[in-house]
């Protein structure tokens, strides 16, 4: 099931949680709504589900309009940040609740929810629990039981808020490849909410990264992190160094020297803006002649199989700090000058 | 090497004597203020054995008491019941204006004179009120008769239920609605299911309290009662006038059914909090 987003606005009084968006999701792909905390993924995540309704805009489901449709119409699997598994019930009347509250019609026969429970129970590797009450289960187990209660419904569209939010981080990440797999295996559209970019990254097919109710980006894990296309997205994705530049005369200036970069064709041709590097993507400069950032070592410390410099490479009165990857072997005692160019960088006008 | 147990103290736990003298204290003062009088009660009701007691039951002004005071309350404690799940349902689940005034006007009851309660129905309803003579005209009494009597208790109960759930619901949330409604329930059924299953006990526990209450009301129902003997006069406004005709006896009683009632409801509420407490609100006020 096709799902479309169409410029949506979302006030809470008259502030906007969301402003204008809209995002396509195909069918059968997963995605993540990534973003800090009130960027808006997890209203948008509620509008979509019909628990909150939009101020402008609409939701397709296909190539039906669903903006109006009630939360029970829309027939999504919800699955809720803290779970909301009903405490007074067991695993097996949880998972059975979206079938026994259908009207007598359209419900199913008692043994024939039965069957569908434990079959729900087997999928999410949970068999034998059927009598347990929610009190009773581990955090990842209380995932697993809410994600069964979900499907059972056979919802046309999965949507799970911050799903390993609550769990910590070695049952998060076993969690994690297991919903991958579960995911290529049922093929639902699935939506996502995190503000876990490791998690959003690893695990879904394309990635929608918000900031202050707006989209800034959506692309594969490769488009976000190598291909960033806005200075939130480069420095709310992985680790970055930022320098306020100048662009002049096919060169680019840092307060006023040239740093041994030229803008590229569809780079801005002159005026101010900040040039955007990873800290491993540079090269040192050993020939004092030659255009390059040049810094003092603050500090330095060892991270696995490199080492962190944090450089000041500001003129006296004008500290700029910027944290880049030296080999172990290069000189970086506090104190040191150290004279490095990007090599993989990213220029954004002011 | 031996300590003395003294030594052994935690240093946040006060001396011995401080902690005997404390415990005395409390457990004196209750027995002055409150066991005491209670077993006088008994006692003065059984001063000329169960015969007399017994007998006092058979008044039938006595009977059409404790009738009175039973239909009061299966009126007004369903009333309340409905009310209080309503209201403490808009507080705790939704945003709306006025919310803060509403829930400072659940409290009214309780900050507010029981007599002052009684005299708010006499100057609605009375001979001098607009409404009064207007009901009349149809035949409707109010004041001094069963109607007002059932007013004057729903005012003065009706905190009870909604102080207790507000609360509960509001540190529930309304993640389990949701995923109810998510999953395809209707309203009704996500209230029949999930909202009333997590407040069951705190429910339980404000009725409790609220039919206590109800059936103990002195101050409003005396006001708005009239003291019509057989007819408005409850089982306390009845204990009252035995008392005043120095038939002490049949006072005492009257008035130890509603001591023995207080007590059940002492022991089931100590009950649900031992077995549910964590179910129950914890900041409660009452």
């Amino acid at each position: 099931m096709d799902v479309s987003v169409k410029n949506i606005r979302k006030e809470f009084d008259r502030y906007p949680a969301l402003n204008d968006v809209s995002l396509d999701i195909r069918s059968g792909e997963l995605i993540a709504l990534l973003g800090p905390s009130g960027s808006g993924k997890t209203t948008l995540l509620r509008l979509i589900a019909g628990l909150e309704t939009p101020t402008r805009g609409s939701i397709f489901f296909g190539a039906e309009d669903a903006s109006h449709r009630t939360v029970q119409e829309r027939h999504v699997g919800f699955v809720f940040q803290h779970y909301a598994l009903f405490r007074h019930m067991t695993v097996a009347d949880n998972i059975a609740f979206g079938l026994t509250v259908r009207p007598r019609g359209q419900r199913p026969p008692k043994t024939e929810i039965r069957r569908r429970v434990a079959d729900l129970l087997e999928m999410v590797q949970l068999s034998g629990l059927e009598k347990r009450y929610p009190n009773q289960l581990s955090g990842g187990q209380r995932q697993r039981v809410a994600l069964a209660r979900a499907m059972a419904i056979e919802p046309k569209v999965l949507l799970l808020d911050e799903p390993f939010g609550a769990l910590d981080a070695k049952v998060r990440k076993e969690l994690r490849r297991w919903l991958r797999e579960f995911h290529d295996r049922t093929g639902h559209t699935t939506v996502f909410v995190t503000h876990d970019q490791e998690e959003a990254l690893e695990l879904a097919d394309r990635v929608v990264v918000m900031s202050q109710g707006a989209i800034e980006q959506v692309g594969s894990s490769d488009d976000v992190y190598d291909r960033p296309n806005s200075p939130f997205v480069f420095s709310f994705i992985g680790d970055s160094a930022h320098v306020p530049v100048s662009v002049a005369d096919n060169t680019v200036r840092f307060q006023g020297e040239p740093i041994g970069v030229a803008p590229r064709a569809n780079d801005m041709a002159s005026g101010t803006g900040t040039l955007f590097f990873r800290p491993q993507d540079v090269a040192l400069v050993g020939d004092p002649a030659a255009p390059a950032l040049e810094g003092r070592v603050a500090t330095s410390r060892r991270l696995a199989g490199t080492r962190i410099a944090d450089l000041d490479i500001g003129k006296p009165g004008e500290p700029h700090h910027v944290e880049i990857e030296v080999p172990l072997d290069a000189l970086a005692a506090t104190g040191t000058t150290i004279r490095f160019r990007p090599t993989r960088w990213k220029l954004f006008a002011e | 090497m031996a300590h003395s147990p003294r030594r052994l103290r935690s240093p946040t736990t006060e001396a011995p004597l401080a902690r005997y003298a404390l415990m005395t204290t409390a457990f004196l003062f209750l027995a002055l203020f409150l066991l005491l009088p209670l077993a006088a009660v008994f006692i003065e009701a059984f001063r000329k054995g169960s015969g007399e007691f017994f007998a006092a039951f058979g008044d039938p002004d006595t009977l059409a008491a404790i009738r009175l005071t039973l239909l009061v309350a299966v009126i007004a404690v369903p009333l309340n019941l409905v009310f209080g799940v309503a209201a403490a349902w808009a507080i705790a689940k939704f945003e709306f204006k006025g919310k803060a005034f509403l829930t400072t006007l659940i409290d009214l009851p309780f900050s507010v004179s029981p007599v002052i309660s009684g005299l708010v129905y006499v100057l609605l309803f009375g001979a001098g009120s607009v409404l009064g003579p207007w009901l009349k005209s149809y035949g409707i009494e109010i004041l001094f008769a069963v109607p007002g009597i059932v007013l004057a208790t729903i005012f003065v109960t009706f905190p009870f239920v909604a102080r207790e759930l507000i609360p509960l619901m509001q540190e529930q949330g309304t993640g389990d609605e949701e995923a109810a409604l998510s999953l395809g329930a209707s309203g009704w059924q996500t209230f029949w299911y999930v909202t009333l299953p997590n407040i069951k006990w705190g429910l339980l526990y404000g009725v409790l309290l609220c039919n206590a209450r109800a059936m103990g009301e002195f101050g409003a129902v005396s006001v708005v009662s009239g003291h019509i003997r057989g007819l408005t006069n409850t089982m306390p406004l009845h204990v009252e006038i035995l008392y005043n005709e120095y038939n002490f006896v049949a006072a005492f009683a009257v008035a130890s059914l509603l001591a023995a009632l207080a007590l059940v409801t002492l022991v089931v509420k100590t009950a649900l909090e031992l077995h549910y407490g964590a179910e129950i609100a914890a900041g409660r006020k009452h």
